[in-house]
């Protein structure tokens, strides 16, 4: 199959080299080779099953919770392979955050949701909790709307409210990397705009990678874009170039919706 | 229709049959000295239940300490670790049927495991036997509720760095307690009624007794011995004790449903 894989014009934070992925037996991603750009968005589209979720769930191995999943190939953070035995997953997961397609509060206040992460990282000191607490929700746009009642159930808030205290709670620990999955697949569109809003201004800051189905959403948030089929990249480029003078046509069959 | 509605006509109406009776006939047999006094000999006046009620209690709460823990830590096993494994479903298929058995028949099991060897009845040997009631039933709603805790929200906990323990601790305890405690709290509502499995284990006493390798009191064995003599006071005590029981009862699984309306996933 043609394939078309630029290189980044950016500095490099992730670097993908020759990775497959296999579900026991069946071979989910196919030689992925990608370079993701430090402070920029990346976004991955493609029909379903393509593999897009797969491959943004290697590189905070979220594969290894389960057992019969096996990785081959390299896959750089700072140029060092983040698959090596000896990687320690905790350490990992606190530099590459994640924010899932379903909203994931802990059934505990919204305070605690926040400083859940901090908490791990051995952070004690109220007033530092407080203050990081504070930043995290207003940068994730939700202080306003929760200053008052940091202490009531995160699971009172409303969907779009949800989503924006998990990306508060992922970024709180300021990670370096942070991974969104189809984050605004299960809301109404005006909580969808803040929280695109969100992630472009996220991307100004730290690494971010997006998966998405609604091309739209990745002609607007992201910087570059990769598009997947069946398990394999077909064609990454800057986002302005997939969805304008894509090189590969089954890329330009996906995008002018005659596919997927 | 009109059969289906008659019978659940019957079924309440049966039950509040039973409420009214104990509810007449026990607060008659109330006051002060019922819950202050032990049992007066046949014939005469008056006497009371202290000793069964503390028993109860004792051998409640032991019963408890012990199953409490191993259901909980049995249930968290079936429901984090062992959830899809052969080694799973065989304990979760055990647990079914130790739930089945029969009350009366773990009193005996465990009459010829500790009441024999040790020679004597005892508070203890109740305990266990009430445990062994209680652990599958905590078992089976621990590892329920822990189910109901939706995966995502486990990952994202693992995502953040969370080590297992703090998973389970933090996010996947802390998001089920309220299924966990009603689990609980309908276990204890549970054996807190048992007779069978203590009349071959804690028997029965009519002094004070505080010793738990000694025979104790219940309320449940005393109700069976009173009612079944033929002294009217001791009746009357039976009674008395039939409905401080109900209360009992009735509180904890009051307190059970009002729990379980908080706050919770799926």
């Amino acid at each position: 199959m043609d394939k078309y894989i630029a290189r980044v014009m950016d500095p490099v934070k992730v670097e993908i080299r020759h990775l497959n992925f296999y579900y026991g037996k069946f071979h989910a991603l196919k030689d992925i080779n990608l370079q993701i750009a430090e402070k920029r968005v990346t976004a991955l589209i493609g029909p379903s099953g393509c593999g897009k979720t797969t491959l943004l769930r290697t590189i905070n191995r979220m594969h290894d919770l389960y057992p019969g999943n096996r990785y081959e190939g390299e896959i750089l953070l700072d140029g060092k392979n983040i698959l090596d035995r000896k990687t320690d997953l905790m350490e990992l997961r606190q530099r590459v955050g994640m924010v899932f397609q379903k909203p994931t509060p802990f059934n505990a206040s919204i305070f605690d949701n926040v400083a859940f992460g901090l908490r791990l990282k051995g952070i004690r000191d109220r007033r530092e909790l407080e203050a990081r607490v504070e930043r995290a929700l207003r940068d994730a746009a939700l202080w306003d709307e929760v200053k008052d009642k940091l202490k009531e159930n995160a699971l009172s808030l409303s969907g779009g409210q949800q989503q924006r205290l998990s990306i508060a709670r992922a970024i709180a620990v300021e990670p370096e990397v942070l991974l969104f999955d189809e984050p605004t697949s299960a809301l109404d569109p005006v909580s969808t705009a803040k929280i695109e809003e969100l992630i472009r201004s996220l991307g100004r800051t730290m690494t971010v990678v997006i998966v998405t189905h609604n091309m739209q959403q990745a002609a607007r948030v992201s910087d570059y874009t990769a598009f997947m089929y069946f398990g394999e990249i077909i064609e990454f480029n800057s986002t302005d170039i997939i969805f304008t003078r894509p090189k590969i046509k089954l890329t330009e069959d996906y995008i002018t919706g005659r596919f997927g | 229709m009109t059969l289906s509605s008659m019978s659940a006509l019957v079924s309440i109406f049966f039950l509040l049959w039973i409420l009214k009776d104990l509810v007449v006939r026990g607060i008659a047999a109330i006051n002060w000295d019922f819950f202050t006094h032990l049992p007066a000999p046949p014939g005469e006046e008056g006497g009371g239940i202290r000793h069964a009620i503390y028993g109860t209690l004792v051998i409640t709460a032991m019963a408890s300490a012990i199953a409490i823990p191993v259901g909980l830590l049995a249930g968290t096993y079936l429901s984090e670790y062992a959830r899809h494994g052969r080694f799973g479903l065989v304990v979760r298929f055990l647990s079914d049927i130790l739930l089945s058995v029969p009350s009366i028949i773990v009193g005996t099991f465990v009459y010829a495991i500790m009441v024999r060897p040790m020679g004597t009845f005892s508070a203890l040997s109740g305990a266990v036997a009430l445990a062994i009631i209680m652990i599958p039933v905590i078992l089976k709603t621990t590892d329920e509720v822990l189910r109901l805790v939706p995966d995502v929200v486990r990952e994202a906990a693992y995502a953040l760095g969370a080590p297992r323990w703090v998973v389970i601790t933090k996010v996947v305890y802390r998001g089920a307690i309220t299924g966990i405690m009603t689990g609980i709290i309908l276990a204890v509502a549970r054996i807190i009624g048992e007779t069978a499995p203590l009349l071959f284990t804690s028997f029965s006493n009519n002094f004070w007794e505080t010793n738990i390798l000694r025979p104790m009191a219940t309320m449940t064995v005393v109700i069976f011995n009173y009612a079944m003599s033929p002294y009217e006071n001791w009746q009357s005590i039976a009674w008395g004790a039939s409905f401080v029981l109900t209360v009992f009862v009735l509180v904890l699984n009051l307190l059970g449903r009002f729990l379980f309306r908080g706050r919770k996933y799926g």
